[in-house]
């Protein structure tokens, strides 16, 4: 029969829940790290004088508005899917994370999407320090927006500050126990710190393929050299708080770490399994490769540690799909590992004064674009598929939380999520695509038009004032 | 404060929200909706661009919307998402093709992309729109629930009643992107909208004529709210006032365009904006008369819904600071790119 088939409405509304927010969080990963990093160049701009820096912050404001459009227009989704799929969830939770929310919408949403029309169109209009201004305020709400969404979802990891009423709800006890719940603090760094490594690959990447194209791209070897320098310190950074992450899970979440290792048994002096294959059934990892006793030695900081293994857990509390886990997190900390090793040698030829000259590197570093947005949805996999079958951690189960929609409606919002993000956001991934093939040029066109905005002039006060109008427009290279 | 005052105000805010929602979405959707009758790059580049600094902050005010009934009203999201989850996903597919279209337009590689981006814009338009009317009008129309939760089937939403309010939303977001368009152009494109929004104006209030006369009759406890004389009579000024706006709203448009560049012809060709904005409100309150105090009509009151007191508290604490705030920005956005907007403006 076709209808023994087809999925339950559960597992399609978790379908349809992963491929939103997957697809969604490709956006803010590049955002937070991309408004950033046009602050600092803005910033450099108004401290040198030197218009090199507003053609960059212009080249890359281009990138920056498509991006965020995507952004914001797949975030809305997520904003309602709560509630359209999973409602018992939602009636559940809300009293703790509604607020959280609500305050990431007032204190972050606003002041982004506010402001995003003064950096994208105000140049010409309020003069540089306030459209400094602007820019760093988008730059913090995305910081803001992060901080919320991240203590939200630690929330619902490591579940502390509540009181469960008898209906099942969870009643707020300790606002502070729960927005700084356990695993927030390092998940919030890691999440930041991996939006800015995403950054640093793609800004790199495109500087290193003008580079390949004109060695003397003096826009190109500029954006390079700072990408490259993001990468030597922040990607050894991540690697410490990625540890800092896994040693509060072990504590909090030990059958996800479980997973992640590849461990059924529970063992003193466990190895570290570089390589296998878990297999559910079997309940065991096959042809595991592995370093004898390191994995006691990461996870317990002791070579004899006695690590849990799954099969310490009951079946129901272990996460649903264990080799899901563990190559997502083998797929991140070997990308992890393939950017610290980009930014280490990047060093070593600054050191040799050959950063922007050999071709190899610059091929690589071309390669590694995508790597950080690999990264953290690997990341994002490997936390969130290892949190099942809970949504609340220990608490409330995914089965329990989802709406009671029929599952040919949850089907059908499901192809449409799926038809219209790969028309409308490929389309938009191909215009990103565009943007970067073009090269960065000497008065790039951008957040000004040209000529400087004149507004109808028959408003109070002068919305031209000739004097900043030309300040606004670039100068002479020194 | 007792938590009923507290869920009290947060109805009132989130109310409020809503409505600023569909104020300020609603003329750039309008935009959207017109795009068909507003032929040539140019006319539409300089429609787009009235919109462009400012779409992303009327958006805004939804997620404030869908994140504060999360929030404050948590069984209520629960119960009138799923009732009405088919428009609400086709509705925020529609913001997504509409959405990344603003920026596309400007990206687009040939003529062949451009009309495709426009499409995208005013099709979402549509789309979007007619999904909260009738998202809206589902709602009103009641909610079938059991315990704690939604227990009707996924088209329900679907009812004659949805669909007038879907066509009625239509034609008042029309109306306030026409009248929108009227404050911000000038020249041959205001002329054009100008009278696009007489035709929409009287479209508009046809829609208001026809939901007021069937709304008293959808459900027991409305007829009795609006058959409950002499209470009721307190209602009057209502009708009264829509035809003095709408009277108001012709004669703006009669006027607007002509004169020169002069100050005061800003405030002038604002003033039919203003008046669909007031129509708007009149019907909102309308509507809110009709089903206070459910939140989920027929079953579920306001306070029934509410979140606990802390939760409501901790959030209302920043709401009373973060929204004057939020409002004081976007104002001064707003005022930052006043007056009419000109040809060639925007930073691509």
């Amino acid at each position: 029969m076709l209808w023994d088939a087809f999925p339950s409405a559960l597992d399609l509304a978790r379908f349809q829940f992963a491929f939103t927010v997957t697809f969604h969080f490709l956006f803010p990963a590049f955002t937070i790290g991309l408004a950033s990093y046009l602050a600092v160049l803005e910033g450099l701009w108004i401290w040198t004088g030197r218009s090199l820096y507003l053609d960059l912050f212009r080249y890359w404001l281009k990138v920056f508005a498509v991006n965020f459009a995507m952004g914001v227009v797949s975030g809305i989704v997520l904003s309602y899917q709560f509630g359209t799929n999973w409602s018992v969830f939602a009636d559940r939770t809300g009293p703790v994370l509604g607020p959280l929310l609500g305050y990431e919408v007032l204190t972050a949403f606003f002041l982004e999407a506010g402001f995003l029309g003064v950096m994208l169109f105000g140049l010409g209009r309020v003069g540089r320090g306030l459209h400094f201004a602007a820019t760093c305020l988008v730059a913090i709400g995305t910081l803001i927006s992060g901080f919320w969404i991240l203590a939200a979802n630690s929330w619902m990891q490591t579940p502390t500050g509540y009181i469960l009423g008898p209906d099942g709800r969870f009643l707020p006890g300790d606002w502070w126990e729960i927005v700084f719940n356990p695993s927030f603090p390092f998940r919030y760094l890691h999440t930041i710190t991996g939006a800015y490594l995403t950054t640093a690959m793609i800004v790199g990447a495109v500087g290193a393929f003008h580079l390949l194209r004109d060695r003397w791209n003096e826009r190109a070897r500029v954006m390079f050299s700072m990408a490259m320098w993001m990468a030597a310190a922040v990607a050894p950074a991540q690697a410490v708080f990625g540890d800092m992450q896994g040693l509060w899970a072990l504590h909090y979440q030990p059958q996800k770490v479980a997973a992640m290792e590849g461990h059924w048994e529970t063992q003193r002096g466990a190895p570290l399994i570089l390589f296998g294959l878990p297999d559910m059934e079997r309940q065991e990892t096959r042809l595991a490769l592995g370093i004898p006793r390191l994995g006691s030695l990461i996870l317990k900081h002791e070579w004899d540690g006695e690590v849990l293994g799954l099969k310490a857990f009951p079946p129901e509390a272990r996460p649903t799909n264990v080799p899901l886990v563990f190559w997502s997190f083998r797929i991140m900390v070997g990308l992890g590992l393939l950017m610290i090793a980009l930014g280490m040698v990047s060093l070593w030829l600054r050191w040799r004064r050959a950063l922007h000259e050999r071709d190899w590197f610059l091929r690589w570093a071309v390669a590694m674009g995508p790597s950080g947005l690999l990264a953290v949805t690997f990341g994002w996999i490997t936390t969130e598929a290892g949190r099942q079958p809970y949504t609340v951690y220990g608490h409330l189960t995914t089965a329990e939380s989802v709406s009671p929609i029929a599952a040919p409606a949850v089907a059908t919002s499901l192809v449409l999520f799926i038809v219209v993000y790969f028309v409308v956001f490929g389309a938009g991934i191909w215009y990103l695509f565009r943007l970067f093939r073009h090269p960065p040029e000497a008065e790039e066109s951008g957040a000004e038009s040209e000529p400087p905005i004149r507004s109808a002039g028959i408003t109070p006060a002068p919305s031209v004032n000739p004097d900043r109008a030309a300040e606004a427009r670039p100068q002479p290279a020194e | 404060m007792s938590a009923e005052t507290i869920a009290t105000i947060w109805a009132f805010l989130i109310a409020t929200a809503v409505f600023l929602y569909v104020c300020m979405d609603g003329f750039d959707l309008g935009v959207g909706i017109l795009f068909p009758w507003i032929h040539g790059k140019e006319d539409r580049d300089l429609a787009v661009n009235t919109v462009a600094p400012v779409w992303d902050g009327n958006e805004t005010w939804l997620i404030l919307g869908g994140g504060g009934l999360f929030a404050v009203f948590p069984l209520a999201y629960a119960t009138i998402m799923p009732a009405i989850y088919m428009p609400i996903i086709v509705m925020l597919l529609a913001l997504v093709f509409r959405g990344v279209a603003f920026e596309m337009r400007f990206r687009a590689a040939t003529p062949g992309q451009h009309a495709w981006w426009d499409r995208s814009f005013s099709g979402g338009s549509y789309v979007a729109t007619l999904a909260q009317g009738i998202a809206l009008g589902a709602l009103v129309q009641g909610v079938e629930v059991q315990g704690r939760a939604y227990a009707g089937g996924w088209w329900d939403w679907l009812s004659p009643f949805s669909i007038v309010t879907g066509l009625a939303l239509l034609a008042g977001y029309g109306l306030l992107g026409a009248c929108w368009l009227v404050w911000k152009t000038e020249g041959e494109l205001q002329e054009q909208v100008r009278g696009l929004a007489r035709g929409l104006g009287w479209l508009t209030l046809g829609f208001i004529a026809l939901v007021s006369a069937v709304v008293p009759f959808l459900l027991p406890a409305f007829r009795d709210r609006w058959f409950d004389f002499p209470v009721i009579l307190t209602a009057l000024p209502v009708p009264i006032l829509v035809v003095v706006l709408a009277w108001r709203l012709f004669r703006g448009l009669d006027e607007a365009g002509g004169g020169r560049e002069h100050r005061r012809v800003v405030w002038r060709d604002g003033i039919p904006f203003a008046c669909a904005l007031g129509l708007f409100f009149l019907a909102y309150t309308g509507l809110g008369i009709s089903i206070w105090p459910t939140i989920v009509p027929p079953s579920i009151t306001i306070w029934e819904a509410a979140a606990p007191r802390d939760s409501q508290l901790f959030l209302l604490v920043g709401a009373v600071v973060l929204i004057p705030v939020v409002l004081a920005y976007t104002g001064y956005v707003y005022w930052l790119f006043r007056g009419k907007v000109k040809a060639g403006e925007g930073y691509h």
